[in-house]
């Protein structure tokens, strides 16, 4: 019975929130690594592209809840994502015209690049600000809990609980379907080994007829893809508001770098190890060990390997020594 | 020759185009209209200008001055970038006073080093952190806002009034939330009380499982949250909720606002603690004030915004002067008593007593009484939710 209370606990306070949690920057990761890999730079915009593709689905949703259309148990914002989904893609096809045309016809280096995706990005961050504004939206509905806590040692008896958010639920589902289909779609179509073969040899790719414009126009499409739908679960699972996007950034691209930049397998893997390690490693164990071990043996402290304060140092921790030990990525990204 | 003629020629239009300016005084407005409190200064700004707005249209500032507000970006947490908008408000500006800044770390730079190099009063409206009453401030700086040593007193009261004896905290890791959590752990302890486990949060990160997790296992009867609602204290509170790991929250000032019942409604019915606030007409007055100019007067800080503001304009006129080196010695005089109480939508009334050398007690829309160092007493509303609503205990 100790040991069933000891998991559920770690399950309740470690296990599920670092999975949903580590799906969401997972797919912001492999939107990042699939912009580096194929169009060869660090698109800082992303966690803004996140926020408008949200922005997008929430304005669509609230139109929705005004004509009373809604998922039933399911958030309504679910059939409002292919919405999103359309109009971040317009978007990033428009930035893309506008922007980054130029700098590709020029052969500009990926740096310059760079700084240019952090212009767009302070752009789409005053545009989300203007439509949506700088507060916190929240629009959830349906069905908040497949099992609350207290449901849950209702039903089971033991001591402890153990929630499972549907939003988390979702947020796992969606992410191993959407992972599923852009394998599918880059292993085994025409047009996703076209892109891996841009992105393998530029000049290779060109001469065996592959046209580069296409190849460009569907990774974006993609990418917004990916930056909406996990912008839109993770709004679902806690809330919108375009600050906490921006600084989204961060632990994505620690994700995207640790597996290897241009990796998509590594995205995946680097976004669960962020989450994980962040969780995991700042967990009080105290009443993990008291399920365990023996009442003579019950440890006095927290049992905290590290205090939360230090939460980032780790996932940075993780980062240096990923670059100093293997450079390009635990999954064998691009060169950086 | 003929281009020094002109230079000068030059130079003597704008020293008349100055000169006619002179019938209006600049005020700064200094707050964080970007960054994490960037939900909260739009009506703290319009709190502000409202009462600059009064002053203005009542043409009773020394002589009919008109008032004008220029805003600057605090951004509530880079010191580098709001000590150069503070620069920017004085040298190239000219503001006379400044009403702000807001957040307590980005207030003590802008103090340091803005504000006394170049004489220039500040009244914040919102820095709470007991470190600014022992700060160096040539008499330039105060606050309409309490020090939350203050706060951390009435809280520790509160809890063990309800015969609360343990408590996990969490505090948002800034000057304000340190501070809070510091003052409160101190208070609480030596009246007998113990806090569990202390843990900073950050603000603006997406996940809090971390945070909540490190509370749970350290355990206590409440899970006091000294954060902000719109940032990781609603995080905190929506992760604990969640994972059944609380269900009895302490929610000090930048906790409590209509966000909170919004937000978590009868989920955290049970759930106390406290703001500055008080029972006085005048908090009523400003809000009918406000919601007349088309903002929210209820919205934190807005009051003592147009409090601050207003004792800027009430100081000039009793000193006679725009002059900051002037007028700060009589802040504290137009504050408090004795005098004529003023309240809100009272300014051109207070200005006209003035002239006539009266004595005026500003009381203001937060019932402002100046102590120490110049910073509010601090009134405290003790509050409690029922039925998902913030309904008032008492006031402290």
């Amino acid at each position: 019975m100790d040991i069933l209370n000891a998991f559920v606990l770690l399950a309740n306070f470690v296990i599920v929130p670092a999975l949903a949690y580590g799906s969401q920057l997972a797919l912001g990761a492999l939107g990042v690594t699939l912009i580096y890999g194929i169009l060869r730079f660090s698109n800082f915009a992303h966690g803004d592209t996140m926020a408008f593709g949200t922005m997008v689905t929430i304005l669509v949703t609230w139109w929705f809840w005004s004509m009373g259309i809604s998922a039933g148990p399911l958030p309504t914002a679910l059939l409002a994502l292919p919405f999103g989904i359309a109009a971040t893609a317009l978007l990033v096809l428009a930035t893309d015209r506008a922007v980054y045309r130029f700098y590709r016809r020029v052969k500009a280096k990926p740096v310059i690049f760079v700084i240019a995706s952090l212009g767009v990005m302070f752009i789409l961050n005053g545009i989300v600000r203007f439509i949506i504004g700088p507060d916190d939206r929240n629009f959830t509905d349906g069905e908040r809990f497949l099992v609350t806590a207290r449901e849950f040692r209702h039903m089971t008896g033991l001591r402890e609980g153990l929630a499972i958010k549907t939003t988390q639920a979702l947020t796992v589902v969606i992410a191993i379907l959407v992972v599923i289909a852009l394998f599918w779609f880059l292993n085994r179509t025409r047009t996703g080994k076209s892109m891996r073969a841009y992105s393998d040899n530029e000049d290779l790719a060109l001469l065996s007829g592959i046209d580069p414009e296409r190849v460009v126009v569907i990774t974006w499409v993609i990418a917004a893809g990916l930056a909406t739908i996990a912008g839109v679960l993770y709004g679902l699972d806690k809330s919108f508001k375009p600050f906490t996007y921006f600084q989204l950034l961060l632990p994505i691209f620690a994700a995207a770098i640790v597996g290897g930049l241009g990796n998509p397998l590594g995205a995946i893997a680097g976004g669960y190890l962020v989450a994980f390690s962040e969780v995991a490693v700042t967990y009080a164990y105290r009443k993990f060990f008291k399920y365990l071990l023996p009442d003579w043996l019950e440890p006095q402290g927290l049992m905290q390997l590290l205090s939360t304060d230090y939460k980032f140092a780790v996932s940075f921790a993780i980062l240096i020594l990923v670059l100093l030990f293997r450079p390009t990525g635990l999954f064998r990204g691009k060169a950086v | 020759m003929k281009k020094l003629l002109m230079a000068t020629a030059a130079t003597a239009l704008l020293a008349g185009a100055a000169a006619a300016g002179g019938d209006e005084v600049k005020i700064g407005v200094l707050l964080g209209f970007t960054g994490p409190i960037e939900s909260l200064t739009p009506n703290m700004a319009a709190g502000a200008e409202l009462a600059m707005k009064e002053v203005s249209d009542s043409g009773k500032l020394l002589g009919g001055m008109k008032v004008v507000s220029v805003r600057g970006d605090s951004t509530c947490v880079d010191a580098g970038a709001a000590t150069a908008a503070a620069e920017r408000l004085v040298t190239s500006d000219g503001v006379k006073g400044i009403m702000g800044a807001d957040c307590s770390g980005v207030t003590g730079a802008v103090l340091q080093n803005v504000a006394r190099p170049n004489g220039i009063v500040m009244i914040s409206p919102s820095a709470t952190s007991p470190a600014l009453s022992t700060a160096p401030d040539d008499g330039l700086f105060f606050r309409t806002a309490p020090s939350d040593a203050r706060q951390g007193e009435v809280m520790a009261d509160i809890i063990l009034d309800r015969g609360i004896k343990e408590v996990a905290l969490t505090y948002t890791n800034n000057d304000y939330g340190k501070g809070l959590a510091d003052s409160f752990k101190k208070a609480y302890e030596a009246k007998g009380g113990k806090v569990t486990i202390s843990i900073p949060h950050e603000d603006g990160k997406g996940d809090y499982s971390a945070e909540v997790g490190a509370l749970s296992a350290a355990g206590g009867e409440a899970l006091v949250v000294a954060g902000y609602i719109d940032q990781g204290g609603k995080g905190i509170i929506r992760a604990a909720l969640d994972t059944g790991a609380f269900d009895t929250f302490v929610l000090p000032d930048g906790m409590i606002g209509s966000k909170l019942e919004e937000y978590f409604g009868k989920e955290i019915d049970g759930s106390f603690g406290q703001h500055p606030g008080t029972d006085s007409p005048g908090a009523k007055i400003f809000q009918q004030m406000a919601k007349g100019a088309g903002f929210d007067g209820a919205s934190p800080f807005s009051a003592e915004s147009y409090d601050a503001a207003a004792l800027i304009l009430l100081a000039m006129q009793a000193a006679g002067s725009t002059d900051p080196k002037v007028y700060k010695d009589k802040v504290m005089d137009v504050a408090n008593a004795p005098g004529e109480k003023i309240l809100p939508g009272e300014l051109g009334k207070a200005l006209d007593l003035i002239a006539q050398g009266k004595d005026i007690d500003y009381v203001g829309a937060s019932a402002v009484e100046l102590i120490g160092p110049g910073e509010s007493a601090g009134n405290y509303r003790e509050i409690e939710i029922k039925d998902g609503k913030i309904t008032t205990v008492r006031y402290r």
